[in-house]
């Protein structure tokens, strides 16, 4: 069991919350209250759109402990569109064929289960395609 | 600084040893090391090793090997880089030796895979990566990797993809003629071409398989090693570079970057091109690791290292020939202990001892190794000495 951590985390797992540098206006997830990008102090917390593209993707066909229930599932790095890159599952995929640049948007999962069937549920962002449509 | 000379090399068989502990396994590494160096004792070793403290609930490696190994007393740790974990502790040792401190050092990678069994044997793999944004996804090592050939694919739409079956076929290959392989069996073309999809566009012989293994290395001065008998080899570059944890966080993560800074900073040091060299051994931990450590070390424009291929070029009777006993693909992917491999079979090399697989005249190595794709490259040049 992990329960520090995955309460630690929530905030950027439900919410996309990273930071914004107060210094060089650079938007950072994960974050890291160093801006990667000037060295300054940065503090400022930035809730991020969801909204972004799929930079790479892989289906595959193997997965580990803990993430049988979205089996096989795919995996991509996903470019949001105030700049970060992030790594998640594709979900909601039906019979859409992913390629690269494809827009995407976050929606909240289940990632796995802690340790076992008796163990705290894990909720996380995955990415689904932008619905068609007015929303 | 002093010279620095590998005066003994010693390794064990890479594979899958249920019999055999991480005990028993250093130590037969260690005392194959010391026979080969004339009886030479260490007076510090450093351990390269990754996974041990999950895997086999074991830390504290200093005291199990001297323990094991009738060296009790002698300075003894732990080096973690992740997957280039024994190519730093080799850098430790030659530091050591350079610096004054230590006359003879042990470099002494270890790894025991298989202590775990079933589906949670790959959970120790996964240290190297970010656990708080990249393992908690359900990313794996074998994913990511995924993601940068795709990527590449789509950067390069003239890539061939089956051109990165060159790693596999020619690792195989050479791993024929290599005692400690894992894979002693050349595959064909054909069967690299059907081989099961793993993580698209990547099939299962585009992978390496990770094993059990232990290799090591004693480095002392020319003085001291000048006993020993057998050709030395001595350190003309040593260097490492870092890039971020995460993939996802570099601005370009086709570029290798890591890889790339730490091959310029041991040319330099050695004041050599890396086209001067007789051979590479690079981290061929998945095939496009191949193309990426090629095109970042400049053998080929950014986008064309797949074209290095085709063809005999890599091959052993090519002029850049890689991974010469089998590389990471075929001799057996020890994880940690990867990179004390590659240095004793570039040791082997130099000294003329690689049997059918020896390149003639060999006198210039380029050994690098990987953590994560590339999180941390570890570079060294070795150079066989004039008799």
């Amino acid at each position: 069991m992990e329960v520090p951590r995955h309460w630690r985390l929530k905030k950027q797992r439900y919410a996309l919350v990273g930071e914004v540098c107060p210094h060089c206006s650079s938007k950072i997830f994960p974050p890291r209250d160093v801006c990667p990008y000037c060295g300054g102090e940065a503090k400022t917390q930035f809730s991020f759109s969801g909204r972004g593209q799929v930079y790479s993707f892989t289906q595959m066909t193997s997965v580990p402990v803990g993430y049988e229930q979205s089996a096989p599932y795919t995996m991509a790095l996903v470019q949001l569109e105030e700049g970060p890159v992030v790594t998640a599952q594709l979900t909601d995929l039906g019979e859409q064929h992913v390629e690269i640049g494809m827009p995407v948007e976050m929606v909240t999962r289940k990632i796995r289960t802690d340790m076992d069937d008796r163990g705290i549920i894990i909720y996380g962002y995955k990415f689904r395609p932008v619905l068609a449509g007015p929303r | 600084m002093r010279e620095v000379v590998i005066a003994g090399i010693g390794q064990t068989p890479v594979g899958e040893h249920w019999e055999l502990s991480l005990r028993n396994i250093s130590a037969r590494a260690v005392q194959a090391a010391r026979k080969d160096a004339g009886g030479l004792i260490p007076e510090a070793i450093y351990i390269g090793n990754l996974i041990a403290s999950v895997a086999s609930h074991q830390a504290n490696l200093g005291a199990l090997v001297t323990d094991n190994t009738f060296l009790e007393g002698t300075e003894s740790y732990t080096i973690e880089a992740g997957e280039a974990s024994a190519a730093a502790a080799f850098r430790m040792a030659y530091l050591a030796v350079a610096s004054g401190w230590v006359d003879i050092a042990m470099a002494l990678g270890m790894e025991k895979y298989t202590d775990l069994s079933g589906d949670t044997m790959d959970e120790p793999t996964k240290l190297v990566m970010d656990y708080d944004y990249e393992v908690y996804t359900g990313q794996t090592l074998t994913s990511q990797a995924g993601l940068l050939m795709q990527r590449y694919l789509y950067e390069n739409p003239k890539a061939d993809r089956l051109a990165f079956g060159a790693f596999p076929l020619i690792g195989h290959t050479n791993a024929v003629n290599n005692p400690n392989a894992m894979f002693r069996k050349a595959i064909r073309a054909e069967v690299y071409e059907k081989a099961g999809m793993v993580s698209s566009p990547m099939n299962m012989f585009d992978i390496a398989p990770f094993a059990d293994g232990a290799a090591a290395l004693i480095l002392t001065t020319t003085e001291i090693a000048n006993k020993v008998g057998h050709p030395l080899v001595r350190v003309i570059g040593s260097d490492v570079a870092i890039d971020t944890l995460a993939l996802h966080d570099r601005p370009d993560p086709l570029a290798f970057r890591a890889a790339g800074v730490s091959l310029e900073n041991v040319c330099s040091q050695a004041g050599i091109l890396p086209s001067d060299v007789d051979f590479f051994e690079l981290h061929d931990a998945f095939s496009v690791y191949g193309v990426l450590s090629l095109e970042s070390a400049g053998f080929a424009p950014r986008g064309e290292g797949w074209k290095l291929g085709i063809g005999d070029k890599l091959t052993l009777k090519g002029d850049l020939p890689i991974n010469t006993m089998g590389g990471l693909k075929a001799r057996g992917y020890p994880l940690g202990a990867t990179g004390a491999y590659q240095l004793v079979e570039a040791i082997l090399q130099l000294r003329g001892e690689a049997g059918e697989n020896q390149i003639p005249d060999a006198r210039l190595a380029l050994v690098q190794s990987l953590g994560g794709p590339a999180t941390t490259a570890v570079t060294h040049v070795l150079e066989r000495m004039p008799v």
